[in-house]
């Protein structure tokens, strides 16, 4: 039994250093000098690390400003639409209203939709509502901010809906015993409350908007200001050869902030992601 | 905010209503309205007027033994990417219950950091890792100017397995948290009877965890089959001559490369109908297992 064991034990290493292996190369490449990664015996670790590549990334290619977009983007979307799912969990929770059950089905089964399929009428959409709000029109950050608050909604809508759920009722009903209008309890009572449940669903949302690739690739079209990173990457792909350096510090560049979202939030998602399954 | 008849709820739920029927609902019908249009460049530049055109759009697609092909790439590469997901997070999430506390911990994070890799970086690192002669998988195997894209079937292998890389931590965390949850004197007392690992899987967890399998299950396919960035990024658009493209990029393609955009929207329909069918099938599991709305 003990020498069963840490034979599994033995196999559970191995299997997360695979896991962690490609990860462990892109980093590894991002900081590889040149000379190494253009290499036809590659190593996997080097003895002269560099920050070249991460240098000729950020100032070569401006992409410090693309690394901004994204943030932006990713930021008004988490702040957004945190805002107004927490004013419609609200609502679902706290009021009993004709069609409140059609409209839980409807947010579940927008979260299924394949937003996909929606990229050429959202292309056109974008297009003519351009003509009237400019900031909102293809070429903007502003339509990937759009496009991201409605497809990240349902999801949080869904979630902040069972933070809502939680929060006692006599809470509001002695706050309003006591004189406290419904902004005040909705602002003052309500919001604090579910606060936790906000910064759970604000990671999922800026996860998505972060990781976007295809309404990036269809939307910003012209502008190269106002690219985001996942397409921004796409530039070290060359016909001839490949900047694999640039492209690998690129990728690194990328994943950080998720990567650091994701270990803060650790427990959290997983006891997020039990409740939603369990709720 | 008792329960009271109020038109609170509504202004609450103003916002929401305007931003998803303004940027989910429109679309949707707006997206099969297109696909019963003539609606190439010529229709958007405003060259020609639009034509309603009926079923065309969807008699030429039913017509074209391409879409039949691509469909079927579809399905199979689904089929394949959820069964590896499910057989790898499955397995792991066992194995996570029967090994040390800090192995346990070296595999769960290791499966979060894969988790939390953006597609697009997941995307760019294996094509490196697999690059024809700089890439050190072909290195170490000795198979030097071998490129994984040529062959359809080599290039959709290393996409499912971005794609599986990326999606087993969801299907591991979760079934881990399932298996937790089992009283652990039912998973003893079968251990005293003599049950193996593999029986106590097949007959103790899988029964009882059912609903979160099913949930694991359906999220995986609808997950999979519309995978995009990974084949988009790694095969440049759909592979060489197309032959790796799935309906999402299919569609994509259709529209945005060959501006028949008619014709996207009624393979983006078509991939809807079919999603839509999984999503019921969701909800009916979920009904089941005594979800209360």
């Amino acid at each position: 039994m003990r020498a069963g064991r840490r034979m599994l034990d033995a196999v559970a290493v191995l299997i997360a250093l695979i896991t962690v292996f490609p990860i462990y190369w892109m980093v590894l490449s991002a900081v590889k000098p040149a000379g190494e990664i253009q290499s036809l015996d590659q190593k996997p670790w080097t003895l002269a690390p560099s920050l070249d590549a991460f240098r000729r990334v950020l100032a070569v290619n401006d992409f410090g400003r693309y690394l901004l977009n994204s943030l932006l983007v990713a930021l008004v979307v988490v702040l957004i639409s945190g805002l107004i799912a927490f004013l419609a969990a609200v609502a679902l929770t706290r009021f009993k209203f004709r069609f409140r059950t059609t409209l839980l089905v409807t947010f579940l089964i927008a979260q299924m939709v394949p937003i996909e399929a929606l990229t050429i009428p959202l292309f056109f959409l974008v297009r003519d509502v351009g003509t009237v709000v400019p900031g909102i029109g293809l070429n903007t950050l502003g339509s990937l901010m759009l496009v991201h608050t409605a497809f990240t909604l349902p999801f949080a809508i869904w979630m902040l809906r069972g933070f809502v759920q939680a929060i006692p009722d006599e809470l509001d009903e002695a706050a309003q015993l006591d004189g406290a209008g419904r902004f005040t309890v909705l602002w003052r009572i309500l919001f604090p409350l579910v606060a936790p449940g906000l910064a759970a669903v604000s990671v999922f949302s800026f996860i998505h908007a972060w990781n976007d690739f295809l309404f990036a690739r269809t939307f910003i079209i012209s502008a190269a200001d106002n690219q985001t990173l996942p397409m921004a990457l796409l530039v070290f792909f060359k016909p001839d050869e490949n900047d694999w350096g640039a492209i690998m510090a690129a990728s690194t560049l990328m994943t950080l902030p998720v990567m650091i979202f994701f270990l803060i939030v650790r427990r959290r998602l997983v006891a997020g992601l039990g409740g939603a399954v369990k709720d | 905010m008792t329960r009271v008849r109020t038109r609170a709820p509504l202004w609450l739920l103003l916002p929401a209503a305007v931003v998803l029927g303004g940027l989910f609902l429109y679309p949707m019908y707006q997206l099969g309205l297109l696909s019963v249009l003539d609606f190439t460049q010529a229709q958007v530049s405003g060259g020609q007027p639009t034509r309603f055109v009926g079923a065309d759009n969807y008699t030429r697609l039913f017509t074209d033994p391409r879409f039949w092909d691509v469909l079927l790439a579809t399905v199979l590469f689904a089929a394949a990417c959820v069964l590896a997901t499910l057989a790898v997070g499955a397995g792991l999430a066992v194995l996570l219950t029967r090994i040390s506390r800090i192995p346990r911990l070296l595999l769960s994070l290791a499966a979060m950091a894969a988790w939390a890799v953006p597609a697009v970086s997941g995307s760019t690192t294996w094509m490196f890792l697999f690059d024809t002669d700089l890439g050190y998988v072909n290195q170490l195997l000795g198979i030097e100017g071998f490129n994984w894209m040529y062959d359809r079937y080599t290039a959709f292998a290393l996409v499912g397995a971005v794609v599986v890389w990326a999606s087993f931590p969801f299907v591991m965390v979760t079934l881990y948290a399932g298996i937790e949850a089992i009283p652990k004197s039912v998973l003893e007392a079968a251990a005293l009877d003599g049950a193996n690992a593999w029986r106590a899987f097949w007959q103790i967890m899988v029964p009882i965890l059912r609903p979160v399998l099913a949930i694991v299950v359906i999220q995986s396919i609808i997950w999979d089959f519309k995978v995009f960035t990974q084949i988009y990024v790694m095969t440049r658009g759909g592979g060489l001559a197309g032959q790796n493209m799935t309906l999402n990029v299919y569609a994509y393609q259709q529209a945005f490369a060959s501006s028949e955009y008619g014709r996207g929207a009624a393979i983006g329909v078509v991939m809807m109908l079919i999603l839509l069918a999984v999503t019921l099938l969701y909800l009916r599991t979920l009904r089941r297992s005594g979800e209360t709305l």
